[in-house]
């Protein structure tokens, strides 16, 4: 009997992927950003106030992942930018090489900021890099304020922690100031902001975090391509 | 859920390794999975235990051990387990720290049964 050690990834083959993804973006300037939440918590709501609130001249595309139907491309496609589903039949999680597949249609040149909507799942996207400069994590406060304990890979995992929904904090018994110090717990760094995608103003904090997010990617692009 | 696609992967990185070792039978695959890396160790060996059963490897079995969050001190360098996600240095109770582990997915070791002959092989191929 022989021991051989073995040094790579269970996951190697997407994590191959990831980094192509990763180098095509850096490449063509794409800021890419992937949305993880459970089932309801508001991604495609963000996302179509999102789009609503952008100039229509942004240079912006979206995946949307769903075990099945394409209603949340539908919901999106109304904004007038790119969009498209993808349907994985029944696979929980998206993954680098459905992403790939799905780019295949699209010049990444002419696309500067890429929201990749995960399939609505807290535990198995978290697993999958597909690329992303950052993965973004929504919690609803018609969830659970301990879900961060429970679910803790992706807290730990996500630059950015959005607590969506807050107009319905005063008919529910959530405390968000418990969820966000839970989510700390797991990861001391993580950034949060309370986004509700219909109160007025509701959006604010995201849509600020998400302007500073992509001068921030612009700079580093820029400083990168001058070193080069 | 994911884990049966994560057996599935594992199948197939012994299945390339193996392409490097001809005539050897894999008996035993170990990895390192964290507890942050949102795998059920559990789910994942009955999932593997279903993917391997009827094919000429149904007796290889899944050694996966489950590795703590691990965080490195900036200010006195020392590395803790971090228990219950506390942050703080133990050592020296600094709250400038860093995570350096706990969301492994990794692999370890495959240990395999090689006759005489494609031992020497292996090795005339390296």
């Amino acid at each position: 009997m022989e021991r051989l050690p073995l040094k790579s990834k269970v996951l190697n083959e997407n994590q191959r992927i990831a980094e192509e993804l990763r180098e095509r973006y850096r490449n063509s300037g794409t800021l890419c950003l992937n949305l993880i939440s459970s089932p309801g918590s508001g991604k495609t709501a963000l996302l179509e106030r999102t789009l609503a609130s952008l100039d229509p001249s942004t240079r912006v595309a979206v995946l949307t992942g769903d075990l099945q139907t394409d209603n949340d491309a539908r919901r999106l496609a109304r904004f007038g930018f790119p969009v498209q589903q993808i349907t994985t039949g029944g696979t929980c999680h998206l993954d680098g090489r459905m992403i790939e597949k799905h780019l295949a249609v699209w010049d990444l040149d002419e696309i500067d900021l890429l929201f990749v909507e995960n399939v609505g799942n807290l535990v198995c996207p978290s697993s999958y890099d597909l690329g992303e400069a950052s993965k973004i994590v929504l919690l609803s406060v018609t969830e659970g304020e301990d879900k961060p304990l429970k679910y803790p890979s992706i807290f730990f995992k996500s630059d950015l922690f959005v607590l969506t929904k807050i107009d319905l904090l005063p008919y529910v018994p959530f405390d968000a100031d418990v969820a966000e110090a839970n989510a700390r717990r797991i990861h001391p760094e993580i950034e949060i902001v309370r986004a509700s995608a219909t109160a007025p103003g509701g959006m604010e904090a995201w849509l600020e975090w998400l302007r500073a997010r992509t001068a921030a990617f612009k700079e580093r692009a820029a400083v990168a391509g001058s070193v080069m | 859920m994911h884990e049966l696609s994560i057996a599935e992967s594992i199948l197939d990185a012994v299945r390339a390794e193996l392409l490097r070792y001809p005539g050897a039978k894999p008996l035993r695959v170990g990895l390192r999975i964290g507890v942050l890396a949102a795998v059920d160790i559990d789910s994942l060996s009955f999932c593997f235990e279903s993917v391997v059963r009827g094919t000429d490897w149904d007796s290889l079995t899944l050694d996966a051990k489950s590795c703590p969050p691990t965080r490195r001190c900036l200010a006195c360098l020392g590395d803790f387990e971090s228990v219950e996600y506390n942050t703080l240095c133990p050592r020296c109770g600094d709250g400038n720290t860093i995570s350096t582990g706990g969301d492994e997915l990794d692999f370890d070791y495959l240990e395999v049964e090689t006759d005489g002959a494609s031992s020497t092989q292996v090795q005339s191929t390296e």
